[in-house]
């Protein structure tokens, strides 16, 4: 029982790296229902080029910081050169434009950064910190305190701000949107733009813990968008609540069960979830919309 | 304007007729290797090392003249690791190609998937990766130059005997390679009197392993043995460190690269792990057989694509016991050179000195593998 602190905390630190990745997935949802698979790759991109600014020679936080502008130069690209001319798509077929961008993305990735694998380093240093008989490192309270920090934004932003609400309206209806005066398609392209910014901010801060190639944003995205399915799609505390909730069922199961079913266990969690709750645990029931 | 056409085709004829003309007398003076390597994919930077040697060295031959005036043709195709891929370019190479040897399968379940197909065709195939099961049991027409895991396992376990270590924890990932390594560690444990007390699994793309190290740290392991590649054990031997657990660690040959000191970095200082002599070819005692190889090889591959791995090697090793075989074969017949490929014996490679015969078609020993430390962010030979 002894390892159970260990075992929560390893849970947080995992689950607060889901929940980041997870965020990102409901502002592109928030704003046109759609998915998009490209997150994941937003991750990568905005890790692998901190990654390579700093290399250099680039300042640490000028680094981060620049790193977080390609990135979101790459979100309105996506949103303006393959979402947008397919803008009367339906939604399963904009999905599956997003698979293809994501494809598309780790391919330029692979031909620009190459197949190595690469680190960055720490915010703050490498020393563990004890806690009882459990340890965690620095940069595992920095994802926490990040995901903390994003997740409020996110909130703030959809539920005071003006732009938030007119990007939910357009989610909710985009010709009555329209009718009303609100932008459409600039919406769109914001919420990419923002959804890009979040998932390069997510890969930095996890950068230093689980180190980055070209398609390590795969696994990342596959994660936090099962974390943003169990929360429920569109929901920001849902996102972190889905991700902290995955990643402490991954380490309960393969603390108390076995490693070896690790994933399995947190699927047939997310399964049960999801057929008693079909639209998440802080998802917004489907029934408004007829 | 009729006539013009009548001439033009007459031309076409022509120029297809000496095309094929030409075409039989060029066959006759090469000889076709065949390669299928994962050279983009999860094993590309296994695949990758491989083919720039292979081509390299081919591009060399054939500006030198060739193998005794026979050029190299060399058609390669990239699978991306998958072993549905391999199956069809195995197919098209044997087929459409018609190739005299195939060097290929960086991974194992590649060339697994491919052997029956060689088999059928009587066409050799020199494997570069690692599974024991590519040449146990012996099939006529397959080989391998890479060291087995079983070795790797092996190495490790005479390692902790002469520590004195008998009780050790086992953790893995979900790869092949990792798989396979784990039956390996499960079957060779009892021989060297080695009890195995934990046995942990990750995946390959997890971020944080501290979880199973936990639950390593409450059993009476004298070890932690990590079977695994990739970004995986840098991760596991950082979470080690961060867990406060000071017991001695082991990798396997899947980390001998020094991607994994930069990625792990302070964290990787005191593991140890068995690895070709290449990685520490500067260290090796002037009198040893390979120290002349690898020196030379390292210095071409550098001068040309930057830092060297273990995983060319096996390429070059390949490449030039299938030379030996064509030479001394004189003949481009794939059975030919079969045979000649089975009588390879006191070839100095970069895996180390290849002595093959009808029922080992790998032909390394055991001291093949060199027993490495890492100490301040460098490899250090051991013994």
């Amino acid at each position: 029982m002894d390892q159970l602190l260990q075992f929560l905390i390893s849970g947080l630190t995992v689950g607060s790296i889901y929940a980041l990745v997870a965020l990102g997935f409901s502002i592109i949802y928030n704003a046109s229902d759609v998915v998009n698979f490209a997150q994941g790759e937003f991750v990568m991109i905005g890790a692998m080029s901190a990654i390579f600014l700093l290399k250099d020679g680039m300042p640490y936080p000028a680094a981060v910081f620049c790193a977080i502008a390609i990135t979101v130069l790459v979100g309105l690209a996506l949103d303006k050169f393959a979402i947008e001319p397919a803008k009367n798509a339906t939604v399963v077929t904009t999905i599956i434009i997003t698979i293809g961008a994501s494809i598309f993305l780790r391919g330029a990735a692979l031909l620009i950064w190459g197949k190595e694998i690469y680190g960055l380093p720490p915010f703050s240093g490498d020393k563990p910190i004890v806690i009882g008989n459990a340890t965690i490192l620095p940069q595992n309270i920095w994802v926490m305190v990040g995901t903390g920090a994003a997740v409020l934004a996110v909130k703030y932003f959809f539920d005071k701000t003006l732009m938030g609400k007119a990007i939910m309206a357009c989610s909710y209806n985009k010709k009555a949107a329209f009718l009303v005066g609100i932008n459409v398609k600039q919406m769109l392209l914001v919420s990419y733009g923002l959804s890009a910014a979040l998932g390069a901010a997510a890969g930095v801060l996890v950068a230093p813990i689980t180190f980055m190639s070209y398609n390590s944003g795969v696994m990342l995205g596959l994660k936090g968008f099962c974390a943003a399915i169990l929360g429920g799609m569109g929901s920001s505390m849902g996102a972190v609540a889905g991700g902290l909730l995955l990643g402490i069922i991954e380490t309960i199961g393969a603390g108390f069960i076995s490693s070896g079913y690790k994933d399995a266990i947190a699927f047939f969690v997310i399964l049960v979830v999801l057929f008693i709750r079909p639209s998440g645990i802080l998802g917004k029931a489907e029934s408004d919309r007829v | 304007m009729k006539a013009l056409d009548k001439i033009k085709i007459a031309v076409l004829c022509l120029c297809i007729g000496m095309t094929f003309c030409y075409g039989k007398a060029l066959a006759s003076d090469t000889v076709k290797i065949g390669s299928f390597l994962a050279v983009t994919g999860p094993a590309s930077f296994l695949g990758d090392p491989e083919l720039k040697t292979l081509q390299m060295y081919i591009d060399e031959i054939n500006a030198k003249g060739g193998i005794d005036g026979k050029k190299i043709e060399f058609i390669h195709y990239d699978t991306k690791g998958k072993a549905k891929e391999a199956k069809n370019f195995v197919n098209r190479l044997i087929k459409k190609d018609k190739v005299d040897v195939i060097i290929g399968g960086t991974t194992s379940g590649n060339t697994l998937a491919v052997i029956d197909i060689v088999q059928k065709a009587k066409v050799p195939l020199i494997s570069l990766a690692g599974s024991v099961k590519i040449i146990e049991p012996v099939k006529k027409w397959v080989f391998k130059t890479p060291h087995t895991d079983r070795m790797a396992a092996e190495k490790i376990f005479q390692d902790m005997k002469k520590r004195g270590i008998t009780k050790i924890a086992l953790i893995t990932g979900n790869g092949g390679f990792d798989k396979s390594g784990r039956a390996q560690c499960f079957a060779l444990a009892p021989k060297y009197g080695i009890e195995i007390v934990a046995d942990e699994k990750y995946g390959n793309a997890d971020t944080d392993m501290t979880t199973q190290l936990t639950k390593i740290r409450g059993t009476d392991a004298q070890a932690i043995l990590n079977f695994g590649f990739g970004k995986a054990p840098a991760i596991v031997v950082k979470n080690i460190r961060q867990l406060g657990i000071k017991l001695p660690i082991y990798e396997s040959h899947g980390v001998a690269s020094k991607k994994f000191i930069e990625l792990a970095g302070p964290a990787a200082n005191g593991v140890r792990l068995p690895a070709a002599a290449l990685i520490v070819a500067d260290q090796l005692p002037a009198n040893d057989p390979q120290k002349k190889v690898l020196l030379d090889y390292k210095k071409k591959y550098e001068a040309k694509y930057g830092p060297v791995s273990t995983f060319g090697g096996h390429a070059y090793d390949a490449l030039f016991i299938t030379v030996g075989a064509i030479e001394r074969a004189k003949s481009s017949d794939p059975s030919k050179i079969r045979d000649e490929i089975e009588k390879t014996h006191g070839f100095v490679g970069t895996g180390g000195v290849f002595n093959m015969s009808p029922t080992d078609h790998l032909g390394l020993g055991l001291d093949a593998f060199k027993m490495i430390e890492v100490q301040d962010g460098n490899w250090k030979l051991l013994y």
